[in-house]
Formats: structure tokens, sequence, C-alpha cells
């Protein structure tokens, strides 16, 4: 008879005796990943009905959307009554230079509001406005002040309500836990492989639908806001699986990461500070946002000091100050002034907002923020400015998928948040990644649900062989002698990811980084990892490092195609937008061999003539 | 910029045992004890086994003991020690050790199973919800837990105790529970749970949890002494004891059923 246990770390049903000492669990929706995409899309399976397990690669409530901290843009029209979803709508697709998947905005602005309200139903307590309701910020690129939050801790606000409401409805979480392969069962998807961190032991999903909500890419690059996991899982995946990505040579570098102490560099400093009133200033003192003001946002951007300060109190009479630009705007600038000379003594220029806003008002409004300086760079922020610089925060590029299902090309595989692209065209507005996640979060989990209902007993099976070619994939780096350890090979893409593909891109640049990641492949193949398979962090990485190299190599060759300068993807051979690029999107797929990526060309989906009039 | 050899310490093993071991490393200023624990595992022990996610004290993950105190390894700064002083790493006490520094903190999960959620009312007819700044700051102050457990760690009810785990919630679950007593919309009353099934009453306020919390948040002081006072006022206070009987109902427990 079989023996079943629970799993000491999780508290999930595991059978010891099952055959090759390998777990075998059958669902309905598989959601790999934890963050807000995947716990959304998860709930939403689990009300439509189906056997739903989150697999996640850290603890429960630790994924990446708990450094988000702004807030969610939505337009709830709490603070401005003019706020509605086709002006949400039209800064989106403005933010993203037009190159959105239109119908993607168009759903993401029409129901976030909706989203918001419901994280509240589930005990989410946001900040308020003086009549109770949910109160609403100021962020780069939004016309109105439009993001709900929590102080400067939105995304920990979030993943806590969301996390709460998943171990509410019982759902299965199989925490420590990561994916390394998807089964498929023909063209459709039939399960996945994964490993206990923990154990070292594996894990078959017998699964017709399985949702990527893995975040997105940042590891790759040496400076960079994103936590180790961030080694595009998903977008690795949904390749080898067949599935295509769009948009990879967009990489969002937000302006504003700490610089000082070498120790935390990169450290994400929030867009609230300039929605709250800080600014922008070089080391001669120069307030130099205004000599960045693009002709794109001329129009609707302030161009003197006094009519900027006007607009916090008065936006109905004043233009937004130029620190509000979209974020590929303003790290351009400040890279630009850095470059320039008028940099601050640890390399980055200043976020004052000292000067500006009383001690209490930034403690109240930046608690995070003031206590982050304070321990980690003995900054008080209520007192001096603090030194910040670009750092690599956010992935634009991501998976294809249906707008309204979040179904890839690959049957029953989905895809939503960072890991899926589209919604965010060539740069993201700040605030719309948690909106994003909310959004399609939702419509991926009933749409899996309502393929895998369709499915009756005519389920995909997966293949044995399968299985053992998995296996013995994810053993390999065991295999190897007198290969060289996965740190290494790790820190040298790193570093040449952020010397060669970084903020400021050229076409000899790229094609040196295509050299480089060829040779970082074949030191690859050759890893080593020492010790066992009991919590190794060795192996682990040794197994992500392949997927940070093939996405790696999507972003610079995706980056060497496009000539032309747009949201976060800037040549310096090609400055400036080219309008016949603006109408196409670079799909890359992986290759025949399996060892590179292909990419080719597609026109942008066309926006209905109702919609074109919002950007007359 | 000033490098130097840290004389560090790291505690290797797993639940069959294991030791304290000297791995000398380069650190340089301005770094913490999880960058010189990172560089020994990039350079020195590559299956050195140490949870961690945000680095920047937003996450909870990266919890341990630094020469024997409760800290988050990210916001444990260097220059806190002197330069020639032995820096010991050791895990959570008060879980079990998977390997190294990684322990099973499961007893954590299970007691937010036990945790009933909140029940809010409807939403207003515009399908909005209306609460006032200063009511929602006090449970938010308690909903910037970041799940580190240093406070579940620490707390001796259960720190020396074993036996009390099942009978015991500890600070962080208590933390929840008084959210969601004070929060303005919720249905439920929990006091009785609290103070039965969660083991509030085994909490003696030794404010040990405080002290630990990464978070500064004012544990013992802002939830757990008025939710014991919350219950004391249900249990033994006569008005309300008489208001029960004859069927009156104090201002507190409007709106409100036990969960």
């Amino acid at each position: 008879m079989a023996e079943t246990t629970r799993h000491p770390m999780t508290g999930n049903e595991m059978s010891g005796s099952a055959e090759g000492g390998m777990e075998r669990h059958t669902y309905d929706v598989v959601v790999i990943g934890a963050g807000g995409a995947g716990l959304r899309a998860a709930i939403a399976a689990h009300d439509s009905g189906a056997r739903t397990a989150i697999v996640c690669k850290s603890l429960l409530g630790k994924a990446h959307t708990v450094m988000a901290e702004g807030g969610i843009a939505a337009a709830m029209g709490n603070r401005w009554p003019e706020d509605n979803w086709e002006v949400h709508f039209r800064d989106t697709m403005r933010g993203g230079k037009m190159l959105n998947n239109w119908r993607m905005a168009q759903l993401h602005a029409q129901e976030a509001p909706e989203r918001v309200q419901e994280l509240e139903d589930w005990g989410a307590l946001f900040d308020r406005t003086d009549d109770g309701l949910i109160s609403q910020r100021d962020f780069g690129g939004h016309k109105y002040a439009r993001l709900a939050h929590v102080g400067d801790r939105t995304g920990l606000e979030m993943i806590r309500t969301l996390q709460q409401r998943a171990v509410a409805l019982g759902i299965d979480v199989f925490m420590e836990c990561t994916v390394t392969d998807l089964f498929k069962d023909g063209d459709k998807v039939a399960g996945a492989f994964a490993y206990w961190r923990e154990s070292g032991r594996f894990i078959v999903f017998d699964a017709p639908s399985v949702i990527l909500a893995t975040g997105g890419i940042g590891k790759s690059f040496k400076v960079t806001s994103n936590s180790w996991e961030y080694t595009g899982d998903g977008h690795a995946l949904a390749m080898r699986a067949g599935a295509s990505l769009i948009n990879m040579e967009f990489v969002q570098f937000h302006p504003t990461g700490m610089v000082w102490p070498p120790s935390v560099k990169g450290l994400l400093v929030t867009e609230s500070v300039r929605g709250d009133g800080g600014i922008l200033k070089n080391s001669e003192g120069e307030r130099f946002m205004f000599d960045y003001i693009p002709e794109f946002f001329k129009a609707e951007t302030a161009d003197t000091v006094e009519e900027a300060d006007r607009w916090y109190d008065d936006k109905k009479n004043n233009r937004r100050p130029p620190e509000l630009l979209p974020r590929d705007e303003v790290a351009r600038a400040i890279n630009s002034e850095i470059k320039a000379g008028r940099g601050t003594p640890h390399g980055g220029i200043y976020l004052d907002i000292a000067s500006r806003r009383t001690p209490e008002f930034i403690r109240k409004r930046l608690p995070s923020m003031y206590h982050q300086f304070k321990e980690l760079a003995d900054v008080d922020i209520t007192a001096e400015p603090m030194e910040i610089g670009p750092t690599c925060h956010y992935v634009m590029g991501g998976v294809e998928v249906d707008a309204d299902t979040q179904e890839s090309a690959v049957t029953g595989l989905y895809a939503v948040g960072e890991c899926s692209g589209g919604m965010h065209g060539s740069n993201r507005l700040g605030g719309n990644s948690l909106g994003d996640l909310l959004v399609f979060g939702k419509r991926a989990g009933e749409a899996a649900t309502a393929y895998a209902d369709s499915l009756g007993e005519q389920r995909p099976r997966v293949d044995e062989a399968d299985v053992k070619a998995a296996q013995a994939s994810a053993l390999a780096p065991f295999e190897v002698e007198g290969g060289e350890n996965p740190y290494t090979i790790q820190s040298d893409l790193q570093q040449s990811m952020n010397d060669l593909v970084g903020i400021i891109r050229t076409a000899t640049e790229l094609e040196e980084s295509l050299s480089e990641i060829e040779a970082f492949k074949e030191r690859a193949r050759t890893m080593v990892v020492e010790g066992h398979r009991q919590y190794n962090p060795g192996w682990h990485l040794a197994l992500d490092l392949r997927n940070m190299l093939i996405v790696s190599e999507c972003i610079a060759k995706a980056a060497l195609a496009r000539e032309e300068s747009r949201g976060g993807h800037t040549r310096d051979d090609f400055p400036g937008p080219n309008p016949e690029w603006g109408t196409k999107n670079l799909v890359v797929n992986l290759n025949s061999t399996g060892d590179g990526v292909d990419l080719h060309e597609k026109p942008l989906p066309e926006m209905p003539d109702e919609l074109k009039g919002y950007f007359a | 910029m000033t490098n130097y050899l840290l004389k560090l310490r790291i505690w290797r093993g797993d639940k069959d045992g294991g030791e304290i071991k000297d791995y000398p490393v380069e650190v340089s200023e301005g770094e913490v004890v999880l960058d010189a624990i990172h560089r020994v595992q990039g350079t020195q022990a590559g299956d050195l086994a140490v949870r961690w996610n945000c680095k920047a004290g937003k996450c909870g993950s990266c919890s341990a003991e630094v020469n024997g105190k409760p800290r988050l390894m990210c916001m444990c700064r260097l220059s806190d020690f002197e330069e020639d002083e032995v820096i010991t790493v050791t895990p959570m006490r008060s879980f079990p050790v998977i390997r190294d520094l990684v322990t099973d903190v499961s007893y954590n999960y299970e007691k937010a199973k036990e945790l009933p959620a909140f029940a809010p009312p409807p939403r207003d007819a515009d399908g909005k919800r209306r609460m006032a700044q200063i009511d929602v700051e006090r449970g938010q102050e308690f909903r910037k837990c970041i799940e580190c457990f240093l406070c579940q760690n620490t707390c001796h009810v259960v720190r020396d105790h074993e036996d009390n785990k099942p009978a015991f919630a500890g600070p962080r679950f208590f933390l929840r529970y008084a959210e969601l007593d004070m929060h303005p919309l919720d249905t439920h009353d929990r006091r009785e749970l609290a103070q039965g099934a969660a083991g509030l009453s085994m909490c003696n306020i030794t404010k040990c949890c405080t002290e630990v919390c990464p978070e500064g948040i004012k544990i013992t002081d802002n939830a757990i002494i008025p939710m014991k006072e919350r219950v004391a006022d249900r249990k033994y206070d006569p008005l309300v004891w008489l208001g029960n009987k004859i069927g009156l109902r104090s201002k507190d427990y409007e709106g409100r059923t036990d969960a």
C-alpha cells in the first residue's frame, strides 16, 4: 500500500513510496510563481472550480512583488473624478510609445479599479482620502493621481493580502520548489517537472493547464533591483515548450536605484519620492530635467520650475514636472548627466525631497525609504539628498499571449505578469505592473480552468521518456568533473550584460555581447556543482543559469535588430524613434537545434478606430 | 574603500548535527553580513545553504542568529562590528535545521492556516468601502510585518519549550489577530480564539519579540497587550457580563460575531 506523508516544509501531501522516489501530483491548473500574478491566477482558478496548485521557488510571501513600493495604477477617480479608463489607457499607450498590445492596455485600464477593490474585500488596508476612500498618488506618466497605495510598501500589502486569501481558500502550495521543464503531449501542455529545493527530490505534475507567473530577468544584469529568483525561468520554459517571446529588447532601467554603499547598489528607490515632490539635481545643484523634455511629451510637461511646483496642488491649470516623465526618459537624462561629469561622488545624481517636504511628511509617506537609507547608507532623507542612479528593474518583453486569455502559442500554456509581453509596449509606466498582475492573473486563472474543464476525460498525458529526460537534464551539472563553478559564470554574464546591453546600446557592443554569450554557453556546458542535492544553491544556480543565458541572448539579439531608439531600448547609433519600427514587434523563438534563438518581425495588432481617436 | 579579512564563522550541518566552521573572507566598506555569506558561497563553499531574496529588509527571508542575536543578515552591517571581531552566524534556534543556515519554518505556515480570515460586510452602495485613515493606521502598523519569523524564533514560550508549539501561535500571529480585531470593517470576534486556541494567555509580555522586530513594530505594546485587555474586558467586565445577560450589546460587539 502506498504510504502517504506530509511534506515537512509545506504540509503538502507527498507519497514517499512513489515509483523511483518521485512524487506525482495531478491538478487541473498548475501556477508557477507566487508573486501577485501567480497568486491572483491561482485564486481565480480555484474560484472557477479547478484543482489548483501553486509552485514557487521561495517561501510563500517572499516573491518579488514585496519589493513593489509605489502603488497600483487604477482609474478609480477617488481623487480626480475626471479620471477614467480612457485616460489611463491613453497614458499607458503613450508611456509605451504606442508599441503596446492595445487590447491588453484597454482591458488593464478597464478592470484595474475592480481588482483593487477586491483586494480591500480580502483585507488590504490602503491609505485613505479625507472622505475615507482609497487614496491615490501621483506617478510618472499618469495624468491624474491614480496609484492606490500603502505608504511605500504597496507590494507587501498586495502579496500578503493575496497570500492570506490563497491560504484561506486552502489552495495547495509547493514552496521552495523549482520547475525545470514543461511536458507536452503533441502540441498541448501535459504537465511540469520540478524539484524540491529542500531535498533535491523530483516531482511530476500532471496538469493540462500551466500558468507561468515567474517574473522577470533582472538577475542577468549586474546592477539590478531584482532578487536571485529573477532568472527568466518562465521566459525560457515557454520558449523551450515552443511558445514565442516578444519585445525582449525593451528592458526598463529604473531611474532611481541606490548607488552607495556598493553592497546595495541597484536597490530600488521608489518613484513615489518624485510623485510626492522630490526633484533631481546634478552636482552643480541644477534641476536638470527641464533640459530633457522630449518633443513627444512637451505639450503636457511644465517648462518652468514655478509651473512644475504649482502642479502638485493644482493639476488643472499646470502641467506635470519633468521629473515625472516616464521612466525611460528620466533614466536616460540621469545617464547623460553622469556621463557629462555632473555626477555625485559615488557616481549618481541627487534625489532631493529633504528641501521640499517636512520631515513628518517624508516619514509618513515614505517610511520604507527612510528606513532603507538610514539603515543601509547612514543617510537621513529628511535632512539630506539621496544619491541615486539607473538600475535594471523590469523587462517589458515576455511570452506572446492572447490578450483576453493570456494563452501562449502552446495550447494549455498561459503567461501572466512580468513574464508575459505586450501590455507595456516599449516602456512600462510605474504602477502599471501591480495592476497588470491582478487583471491578467484573474483572466488567466479563469481561462486556464475553462480549458481544463473542456477536456473532460481526454487529457494530455505525460510521456515517461520525457520524465526521464527531464530528470537527466536536471542532474547533468553533477555529472561534470573539473569544470567551472556556476557563480563565476553568472557573475561574468552579469558584468557583460551590464556593460554591453545596458541602458545605452550600439551595434558593435551588441555584437560583442552575442559572442560573449556564446562563450558563456560553452563554459556553462562544463560547469560543475559540488555537494549533494539537498538544499544546494550551487546546483540551483546551475539550473537557473541555463535560463539566464537563453534570455540574455534574446535581449541582445532583439536589441541588435531594432535599429531605432524607443522606450526601454536606446541605440546610440540610431537615436530617436523610427516610424517604421513603430508598427512592428520582434518575435523570438528557440531555434531548431535548441541551443540558440531565431528572430523575426511581426506587425503590431491594429487598434480599432474608436480607440485611435484618443491619440488624434 | 577599505577592504579587510573578516573572521567569519558559519554553522554547517543538517538535522543530524553539524559544527561551526571558519570561513575567513575579504569584505569591504558598507557591506552587510549577507554579502560576506554570498562571497563565501561564490568562492569557498558553493553548496552553503542560505535563504534570501530581496537583500533590502523587505521580504524577511534571511533570518539567522549573528553572534547569538536574531537578525536579518541583509540589514546587519559589518560596520557595527570591530574589524578584528569574530562574527559567528548560526541558524534560527527555535526551528528545526534543514541545512546550514536554512531552517524548517513550516510551524509558522501551519499557524497561519488556523486563523479565520477577514470577514467584511457588503460594500457601500457605490461599490466602494469607506474607512478613516486614523482607523486603518493601527492595522497598517501590524501589516508592515515581513514574516521574517524572528519574533517567533525569539519568543521564549517556544524557544525553550518545543512542547508549547501546538498550543501557541506566537507573536507574529498575535499581530494578525490584533490586526483583524482592530480592522474597522471586520465582523468577526476572534478574542475567544486568540485567548484559547492561539495561546495568547501563555505570553507573559517580556517584549523579546518587540526587541528583535526589524520593522520596529511594537508587537507587545500595540498588539499583544491591547488584545489581552480586550479579552479581559469581554471575560471579566461586570457591565459587559450584565449586558450580555439581559440582551444588551456593548458598542465593541456591534456587528460582530464569534469567529
